[in-house]
């Protein structure tokens, strides 16, 4: 898939942003007042960033509003409501924290709950996609949660959580990577059952349909130098998770903790842009590609 | 929040109003629906009533919207102003145009005509520029047949009086096996994707023999992925494996053909002609009374084993050519790559669907002997071939052995084989022989192009040398029926057989991929004397597109789009009949040009009136034609024949012949753009001979007499040319060609190694290289359309799995490809549903930079590529300090498939080479994108 | 909601491709280009359409692929593909504004191009590339059966076929409601083992495609007598035979 700067800008900003939400919503930590507002500040900006960001690879903008309507059968449409939902129900949460001195906890609950099912639909974006055997797995939603919720510990400082997220997403990201190398062949989906002339004999693409470029080439087949990937997931990985881990375990000063996000967040655009580029979508088979 | 389905409208309007007019997007004139909204073309769909294509249309046909807003139409008149070929000019007015053109023509025309070369490429109005140039007087013109499907043409005409394409269609309906020969994909394209249709439908075999899996061989049934240039092998290995079986139909051969006929045997003059009566008609022996007599007499029963004082028929030599031992399957298979069995199996399936699957129709019909059948015998096979047979220097002949194969099956003209399409059957006798006589100031003494009978009719001057500046009907190749346009600016470069003054040529990508050798071509265009004159002075061109040819003349006469201008698709021209009846078209304009170009006939019928030409001016010296569309209505050929055999006379009732009527035109754009007169019944099948056909044939004025028959499987005209070669006679070749003649002039077809193979080391160049035109995409006939371009828009060179691996190859290499010529360097794809020892590519992908209103960048202009560059108009040099023609010996068809070829991986590059020098654009570049929607 | 339709109606409208027959001339191609540029929506644009990167919308491509059997030649076999109109269609579900949809009446996927933000991921869903976003109008296009064109009382009864069908010169290409047994097109599907596209993603395509039938096969030959049989080993032998065959006739 082509890994779209904004898609991958929306997904990573605003996996931190609702990550951090969370764990505001939660009351960790329990922030108010100018406190409260920087950290509301940046969640928000994330958040909302990543959302505005997501915008960016749309034909139609001006016309997003519809896109509320099909939360009953559509995971993009269901992630729109709940981003707004969320957004809106820990604005109020926001308002109490930094004006009124004030936790709402059960409004708190419910917007980290929101947050949670925005990165979760987030994710199922992605995995619903039988198109795409990489993403179509249980172990996206649980490395987007991961990941939203590691990152956004971070964010908040909670550290100590933090920490078990980040181990959480190394291990499901490493098994991801595993498991995800081999799932288009498992699926049995090849250019054989694609043209269904597989039972013929051997099947190979001739001429492309046409020599000219088309949008499914453009959006659907990207392809990967294998050394090139290889480098970067180990790129990915130390910077995403291990460099953290290692920085927070030296020293949990704030200091650290932004050292620590930063090359969290990094390493988490290069994992994402990994996450689209490594991904095979079965329409490649059509042009004898992967 | 319920979802309710958007309110559509499912019966918007879909146009103002629909035009009705012919595709031009390539040869095959289909009738094409021109749906209008606001003035402007939106939408082009086949046309159901049309005979051709019965409502369906290719992609190019639908592609012709673009063609119409194509950015690289030309504008206004151009005259030259930088050097040639560099495409600097500027815009000029007709007026000036016409002007220029007058002064350069009209001494030409009064003191020598043969100083003009007058030839017309892909030009669909061939009755009518041959009229212009016949009236101008010089002997120098042609189309574009001699580089393209000449071999196939005659040879057909010569054999059978007609040949396949424009001259016949398979019986689609009842054929149970088809055998389709050297068809790359286009000649003719919708006809035959229907017929396939049919045979598919009913589940008919379909035998593709072809080096190249693609197309129409792609969904062949059975696949013959035969080595280039050997088809004429393998058919007469069909003919001998049949013959030895006595599968070939006896009654056929021996009734309507000249197997018959008794081939003189004494030594001398006559020696090898057929013996013939007082009264000139062919003699046959009776087998009821063993006695000679006129071929054809009522009743009798010619003998085709008959021996009459020491002659024996014709079918005895052919038996005994044939059954000879170097026809067995075991002796050619490895030549032609086709094991001996299935060669075998292949001339069973043949037999067993011609004689045990032969049927009967009850449809009672009458020869022209007079004896009455009650039935037509049906033999359910049939063929077609195409260039792929016939561009080779063996083509002419590989044509006639492939029309042998078809008459010992019987299958030419009944049912569920072969089909002539009016105005064919027509025998050579009743075509013209070429005329090259000039007078200064006058006409030429007849029609240019036609079918030479021996020696005497070949077009020479007293001291023996070319009449014509393309050595058309010459010795070097004698029956060369549509010219040689590919020799004739390297001729007229080198001044021989003579200089000429001023090149005119219309529709003709010489300077690309139109030309053998094309950059050598490009040199002589532009090469001066010793004066610093052009070596070929004047070169007037017209085209409708800045294509690479227009930077190389200079005056450009810019022509219409196909959408834009009348023409005609005439009988008297290349018809657009099927086998059931006669039909003409026509085009008129249905959008008015947008710019100051004119249709290239009416600047002809402007010019022809300037310069006074005969059949151009009243007898008062003024013009007698306003433009083209008043010389179609108004033209008559032979008293009461014109250009169209619709609404004729004065009234409009008459059909094919009938005084001129002056609504005419109107009347075919009412009938949707053109006419159809059915053949009646009874007069189907065997019309050569069915004189309920013949009649039908007199009535609507393809011939003035019944012409009836019988098929000359021995080509007598061509035993002229040997026998002159054998040193009889008066006019006699030059020593240096006696020895080619007397071998490939022979009157029974024959087979011998394509010249290539002889002329160059084939053990150096192991390779074959062919071109194929895509379905979607007719080369530079038009422009580089917008919607096509993204189909085809580059050429990889295809290499079979053998060569791919031999070199290493993986996707995305180069190659270098040399020829005994030159040497390109191109993009490498692998293809394993080919011939093992050949490469091929779509041909006139590849366009020059400059060129056709594309970006300098265009895949076309970097990645594209000619295989042109490769082959040369002359063979290599033998060492007899001659230089022999690429071409075929007896027609002078270009011998594109011979060309042999040696490969080897080479670095990756940006550009595919030779590279030439960007041509500056009289156009511009196209614009940046493209929302084409007439209604918004 | 774009859940597909509850109530399928029993009409499922859609193409047979033969593929037996299909010669790859790219008719239908541009056809639909023609037909899809001046009708349903927005047109169908192109992208440096006389440059050194073309590209355009299209809604209907034909692919080409070889497939070398166990046994004898290479096969070339010509593929159009467009929309399947999939009974279980996932970029309908997919769609978060409801632009895309299935009608119930009669099983075409659409896409409501007012409705349509351009977000692709109905593209990303469908397996079969018969989605393109228009590069210039922002919206999906895909394959709409030509709907303006199977009910359209302004066309003459004949032409309510989608312009792919109209066109195809080799009558490759056939339209119909597969859900009628008895109609032509699943009588064809039926006698000729029309087959489905990646059946395992489970999408249930409509559109079904007709292999192509056996190649380069040989003919069922007598075993004893597998090839023609000389009547004579000889010339002499032959015009003996000859003799005898003319006076049979």
């Amino acid at each position: 898939m082509h890994p779209a700067g904004s898609v991958i800008l929306f997904t990573v900003a605003s996996g931190l942003g609702f990550g951090m939400l969370t764990w505001l919503g939660l009351g960790l930590p329990d922030a108010r007042g100018w406190v409260a507002f920087f950290n509301y500040a940046l969640a928000f900006a994330l958040a909302g960033g990543g959302l505005l960001a997501s915008t960016f690879h749309l034909g139609n903008p001006q016309r997003f509003l519809k896109a509320f309507s099909q939360w009953r059968s559509s995971w993009l449409s269901r992630e729109g409501c709940l981003a707004v939902a969320c957004l809106l129900v820990m604005g109020v949460f926001a308002l109490g924290a930094v004006f009124y001195d004030a936790a709402w906890q059960p409004l708190g609950y419910v917007g980290a709950a929101l947050s949670v099912l925005t990165v979760f639909a987030t994710s199922m974006i992605y995995a619903q996609l039988k198109t795409v055997p990489r993403w179509n797995h249980w172990s996206t939603p649980v490395l987007f949660l991961a990941l939203s919720l590691g990152g956004g510990g971070l964010l908040a400082g909670q550290v100590g959580p933090a920490i078990g997220l980040l181990f959480l997403a190394g291990a499901m990201q490493l098994f991801a990577w595993l498991s995800g190398d081999g799932r288009f062949q498992e699926r049995g989906t090849d250019i054989g059952t694609a043209t269904g002339l597989g039972v013929r004999g051997i099947v190979r693409a001739f001429e492309p349909p046409h020599t000219g470029n088309n949008y499914l080439l453009k959006e659907m087949v990207h392809q990967v130098g294998r050394k090139h990937a290889v480098k970067l997931r180990m790129m990915a990985f130390a910077l995403m998770i291990v460099a953290p881990l290692v920085l927070l375990m030296i020293s949990s000063s704030v200091l650290m903790i932004c050292l620590a996000v930063s090359c969290h967040a990094l390493g988490t655009f290069a994992q994402r842009w990994l996450f689209f580029a490594e991904a095979e979508h079965v329409v490649g088979l059509y042009y004898g590609k992967r | 929040m319920g979802f309710e389905e958007p309110k559509l409208n499912l019966s918007p309007k879909v146009s103002d109003e629909i035009r009705k007019t012919t595709c031009y997007m390539c040869a095959c004139r289909c009738g094409i629906n021109v749906h209008m909204k606001e003035g402007k073309v939106a939408y082009i769909e086949g046309n159901r009533d049309h005979p051709v294509n019965k409502g369906v249309l290719c992609a190019k046909g639908s592609a012709g919207i673009m063609q119409v807003n194509a950015p690289s139409r030309l504008r206004a008149p151009l005259k030259r102003v930088g050097p040639r070929g560099s495409g600097a000019f500027e815009e000029i007015s007709w007026d000036e145009a016409l002007q220029l053109a007058q002064d350069w023509l009209e001494p030409v025309h009064k003191e020598n005509p043969e100083k003009l070369a007058f030839f017309t490429g892909r030009d669909q109005s061939q009755s009518f520029t041959s009229f212009w140039a016949q009236g101008f007087g010089t002997p120098n013109y042609a189309a574009h047949g001699g580089f393209c499907s000449v071999n196939m043409a005659a040879g057909g005409i010569y054999t059978m009086g007609g040949a396949f394409w424009e001259f016949g269609q398979p019986d689609w309906e009842r054929t149970k096996l088809f055998m389709l020969f050297g068809v790359a994909e286009d000649h003719d394209s919708n006809p035959i994707k229907m017929g396939l249709g049919r045979l598919k439908e009913r589940g008919a075999k379909v035998i593709g023999v072809n080096p190249i899996r693609t197309g129409y061989n792609a969904i062949s049934d059975e696949w013959v992925g035969i080595t280039p240039g050997t088809d004429g092998l393998f058919i007469l290995s069909l003919v001998h494996l049949l013959l030895k079986a006595g599968k070939v139909d006896l009654n056929y051969l021996a009734q309507l053909t000249n197997a018959p006929a008794l081939v003189d045997s004494t030594e001398g003059p006559n020696k090898g002609m057929l013996l013939r009566g007082a009264d000139g008609k062919l003699l046959v022996i009776d087998r009821k009374t063993r006695k000679p007599v006129a071929f054809d007499t009522k009743g009798i029963m010619p003998d085709l084993a008959a021996t009459y004082e020491g002659h024996r028929t014709v079918f005895q030599h052919l038996a005994e050519r044939y059954l000879s031992d170097d026809y067995a399957p075991e002796n050619i298979a490895e030549r032609c790559g086709i094991s001996a069995d299935r060669i075998r199996a292949i001339a069973a399936d043949l037999a067993r669907v011609a004689f045990d699957e032969a049927f009967e129709l009850d449809q009672p019909w009458t020869d022209f002997r007079g004896n009455k059948y009650d039935k037509m015998i049906g033999r359910p096979v049939s063929f077609h071939a195409m260039r792929g047979v016939s561009a080779h220097s063996n083509g002419f002949q590989t044509c006639r052995s492939l029309h042998l194969l078809q008459i010992i099956l019987g299958t030419v003209e009944v049912p569920g084989g072969f089909r002539f399409k009016p105005p064919y059957p027509k025998p050579v006798s009743a075509h013209p022989k070429p005329h090259c006589k000039v007078t200064p100031g006058a006409a030429l003494d007849g029609p240019h192009l036609g079918y030479v009978q021996g020696p005497d009719d070949l077009c020479l001057k007293e001291d023996g040398s070319a009449a014509r500046i393309d050595k058309a009907y010459t010795w070097e190749n004698p029956m060369s029926a549509h010219g040689l346009m590919h020799m004739v600016i390297s001729n007229a470069h080198a001044g021989d057989p003579y200089k000429i003054d001023v090149l005119f040529m219309y529709m003709a990508n010489m300077s690309w991929n139109s030309s053998m050798n094309s950059g050598g071509v490009m040199e002589m265009l532009t090469d001066k004397d010793e004066n610093g004159d052009y070596v070929i002075p004047k070169i007037i061109y017209s085209d409708a597109y800045s294509s690479e040819m227009v930077a190389y003349a200079d005056l450009i006469v810019p022509d219409t789009t196909y959408l834009e201008r009348h023409d005609c698709i005439s009988l008297l021209d290349r018809p657009i009949c099927e086998a059931g009846g006669a039909a003409d078209s026509i085009r008129w304009p249905v959008v008015e040009p947008d710019r100051d170009v004119r249709g290239f006939q009416s600047v002809l019928v402007d010019l022809g009136a300037r310069l006074g030409l005969k059949g151009f001016v009243n007898d008062d010296g003024s013009a007698k034609y306003e433009d083209y569309a008043d010389y179609i209505v108004n033209h008559e050929r032979r008293p009461g024949v014109g250009p169209l055999i619709g609404f004729r006379g004065e009234t409009g009732q008459e059909e094919g012949r009938g005084a001129p009527n002056p609504d005419q035109m109107q009347a075919y754009i009412d009938n949707g753009g053109f006419y159809e007169i059915h053949v009646p019944e009874g007069a189907e099948y065997y019309k050569p001979w069915n004189e309920a056909y013949q009649d039908w044939a007199v009535k609507i004025g393809i011939y003035d007499a019944p012409q009836p028959y019988i098929f000359d499987i021995y080509s007598e005209p061509m035993r002229r040319f040997q026998l002159a070669a054998e040193g009889y006679g008066e006019r006699q070749p030059p020593e240096h060609l006696r020895a080619q003649i007397k071998q490939t002039l022979d009157p029974l077809p024959m087979w011998y190694a394509p010249f290539e193979d002889g002329a160059v080391d084939v053990e150096e160049f192991p390779i074959h290289a062919l071109t194929q035109r895509p379905m979607a995409m007719y080369h530079s006939w038009g422009t580089q359309n917008a919607w096509l371009r993204q189909i085809h828009g580059q050429n990889p060179l295809f290499v079979p799995t053998k060569i791919w691996q031999a070199n290493g190859f993986v996707e995305g290499d180069w190659a270098r490809v040399t020829s005994a010529h030159g040497s390109i360097v191109v993009p490498v794809a692998h293809m394993a549903a080919l011939n093992e020892n050949t490469v091929w590519t779509w041909n006139a992908i590849g366009k020059r930079k400059g060129a056709w209103a594309l970006d300098e960048a265009a895949p076309e202009a970097t990645k594209g590529f000619l295989l042109n560059h490769l082959i040369h108009e002359l063979q290599p040099p033998k060492g007899d300090g001659l230089r022999w023609s690429n071409s075929d010996p007896v027609t002078g068809q270009a011998a594109w498939f011979d060309l042999r070829v040696k490969i080897e991986k080479a670095k990756q590059q940006s550009e595919s080479t030779p590279r030439f020098e960007p041509i500056t654009s009289p156009v511009g570049m196209g614009p940046g994108e493209l929302e084409w929607k007439v209604s918004k | 909601m774009t859940t597909l339709p509850t109530t399928t109606s029993a009409k499922k409208l859609g193409l047979v491709i033969d593929l037996d027959t299909c010669v790859g001339c790219h008719a239908c191609v541009v056809s639909c280009k023609g037909w899809n540029t001046e009708n349903y929506g927005a047109p169908l644009s192109d992208q440096d359409p006389y440059g050194s990167d073309p590209s355009g919308t299209f809604l209907n491509r034909v692919h080409s692929y070889e497939v070398q059997p166990e046994t004898g030649p290479a096969q070339l076999i010509h593929f159009p593909k467009s929309c399947l109109h999939c009974e279980d269609a996932p970029c309908v579900t997919v769609c978060p504004t409801g632009a895309s949809y299935k009608r119930a009446e009669d099983g075409i996927v659409l896409v409501n191009e007012d409705a349509c933000i351009g977000c692709g991921l109905c593209a990303w869903a469908c397996p079969y590339g018969a989605r393109e976003m228009d590069q210039a109008a922002g919206v999906m296009k895909k394959c709409t059966l030509c709907v303006d064109r199977i009910y359209n009382e302004n066309l003459p009864e004949e032409d309510r076929v989608p312009s792919c069908v109209r066109t195809c010169p080799s009558g490759a290409r056939h339209f119909g409601d597969l859900g009628d047994e008895t109609s032509e097109v699943s009588q064809l599907v039926a006698s000729r083992g029309g087959m489905d596209l990646m059946p395992e993603l489970g999408t249930k395509p409509v559109n079904k495609y007709l292999p192509p039938r056996p190649k380069d096969v040989p003919a069922d030959l007598d075993i004893l007598a597998p090839y023609l049989e000389p009547v004579s080993g000889t010339q002499k032998g032959f015009l003996g035979w000859l003799d005898k065959a003319l006076e049979k006739l």
